[in-house]
């Protein structure tokens, strides 16, 4: 066990391709999974009938099999139609089509936690639907579902590990790899390890820093709450509880 | 002189359940007009169908003279034109009182965040709430965010102001702000349509009374005609019912 090997590993140049990797498989895949639920939850707020059947059909289908099965499933099978595409592209696919099936779910929840009334007053002013989306409901709802997302951004960051299994040379993959090569597991996992943990760090003061710059009283107050303070609750918060 | 929305025959139905019928009414520039009756006859949905917030089934709205019955794809055209003010406030949520009063103007009208601020800052003087600018909805009273909202519609400079029963969901003590304003915007000219229980307020400020019950207009009378006497039977027990 050394640590001055657990240091050269995290510096060294196919340890930070690996983390730069998996961050941009992860925010790659984040970007699409958020559009492809915001798509799919505006449909379902339509009614109509072939947009709620298409819509329950595809959360069926990527909700209902593991996201390993459909890494593989795309990898493999979209070849044999024709379609060649990267092992970075297929993961990319695969994982956004799956975040996709949960961020809609999520989308939706916030858009109906705006109440009716609501909508209807931003009508009752003259706003075009749109209008009404844009400047009275997304905004709202945007609050409510910040909290689930930043749990599957997390989560993503962790499932990128997955496509290790099509070769995508991202973390997991690289470290395990040193690894059997140098038979310094130890040291090869810790490395990866806490690369991790940076990562899911800087996600949660990602989040933190949204929610604050969303809470529109956040916006008024004066003071500047330190980072910690503001991720462990401020003591008055707790005082509450 | 026309009329500023003239209402002919309307008719419409929820399922199996007819909730106007042959509704007529007609409302002049500068009226107040206090529409009463008891719970389930139709008297919102009437307000809804004016803003075509509701769609009728047969009859004519005319405002200004303009038939505006079918035309439900520039219904946001008609409503810039027609303030509404709701039991529940319905403010936004995520803004300020001074936001929520800008964001029509700012994002429909097209103004320019400084002329309307000037604009919001002025309505919330006339709504006696001039130091509540940079509250939250939840942070104000019942009867405040009432005004607010009452402001919110009034910054779209409309013609025709709806109120569907703003002091429903209001503590007694705070009934009394929201009617001051509304009877002051009626005495300065504002035209309006009021739904509400509140007969001191129609006394004081309706032109015109209108008694509707299972979704007909069963009597429309002016106001002094109304309270002095002369009216249908129906209109004079519901009367006697909540004047106790």
């Amino acid at each position: 066990m050394s640590l001055d090997l657990v240091f050269h590993y995290l510096v060294s140049p196919i340890f930070i391709r690996g983390a730069v990797m998996t961050l941009l498989l992860t925010v790659a895949s984040l970007f699409f999974g958020v559009l492809i639920g915001l798509v799919l939850a505006l449909i379902q707020e339509t009614q109509t009938r072939a947009g709620r059947i298409g819509t329950l059909a595809y959360l069926w289908v990527f909700r209902g099999t593991p996201v390993l099965f459909q890494i593989i499933f795309i990898y493999n099978v979209l070849p044999s139609f024709g379609i060649k595409l990267s092992a970075f592209v297929c993961a990319v696919l695969a994982l956004s089509l799956n975040e996709g099936a949960y961020m809609a779910e999520i989308v939706r929840s916030g858009l109906q936690a705006v109440k009716k009334g609501q909508r209807t007053a931003g009508l009752a002013l003259g706003m075009t639907t749109s209008q009404m989306m844009r400047y009275v409901v997304i905004p709202q709802a945007a609050r409510i579902v910040l909290p689930p997302i930043g749990n599957q951004m997390i989560g993503m960051l962790k499932l990128s590990a997955l496509v290790s299994v099509i070769a995508v040379e991202e973390l997991l993959l690289v470290a395990n790899q040193t690894a059997s090569a140098d038979f310094r597991y130890f040291e090869a996992l810790s490395a990866a390890g806490i690369y991790y943990l940076v990562l899911t760090t800087v996600f949660m003061a990602i989040q933190v820093a949204i929610e604050s710059a969303l809470d529109p009283k956040k916006r008024r107050r004066t003071r500047r709450v330190s980072l910690t303070e503001r991720l462990l609750g401020s003591a008055e918060t707790l005082a509450v509880r | 002189m026309q009329h500023l929305l003239e209402i002919v025959g309307i008719n419409k139905s929820f399922g199996s359940l007819q909730v106007l019928k042959g509704c007529g009414l007609q409302v002049n520039p500068s009226e107040t007009v206090v529409l009463i009756g008891p719970s389930g006859s139709g008297k919102s949905t009437l307000l809804r169908c004016v803003n075509l917030l509701e769609t009728v089934d047969s009859g004519d709205i005319l405002f200004q003279g303009e038939n505006i019955t079918h035309s439900h794809r520039s219904a946001h055209l008609l409503r810039r034109q027609i303030g509404m003010v709701f039991q529940n406030f319905e403010l936004f949520s995520h803004l300020s009182a001074v936001e929520n009063i800008m964001l029509a103007p700012v994002k429909i009208l097209g103004l320019s965040q400084a002329d309307a601020h000037d604009i919001a800052t002025d309505l919330l003087r006339k709504v006696q709430i001039p130091d509540k600018a940079d509250a939250f909805p939840d942070e104000l009273s019942g009867g405040q965010q009432q005004r607010v909202a009452i402001a919110r519609a009034l910054a779209m400079r409309p013609q025709l102001m709806l109120y569907d029963e703003p002091t429903s969901a209001l503590d007694p003590e705070m009934i009394r702000e929201v009617l001051d304003v509304m009877t002051q915007l009626s005495s300065e000219g504002m035209t309006s349509i009021v739904v509400t229980h509140e007969m001191g307020f129609a006394r004081r400020a309706a032109d015109r009374i209108v008694f509707m019950e299972h979704g007909e207009i069963i009597e429309s009378a002016p106001s002094d005609q109304f309270f002095n006497g002369t009216v249908n039977d129906r209109a004079r027990r519901f009367l006697d019912q909540i004047l106790h």
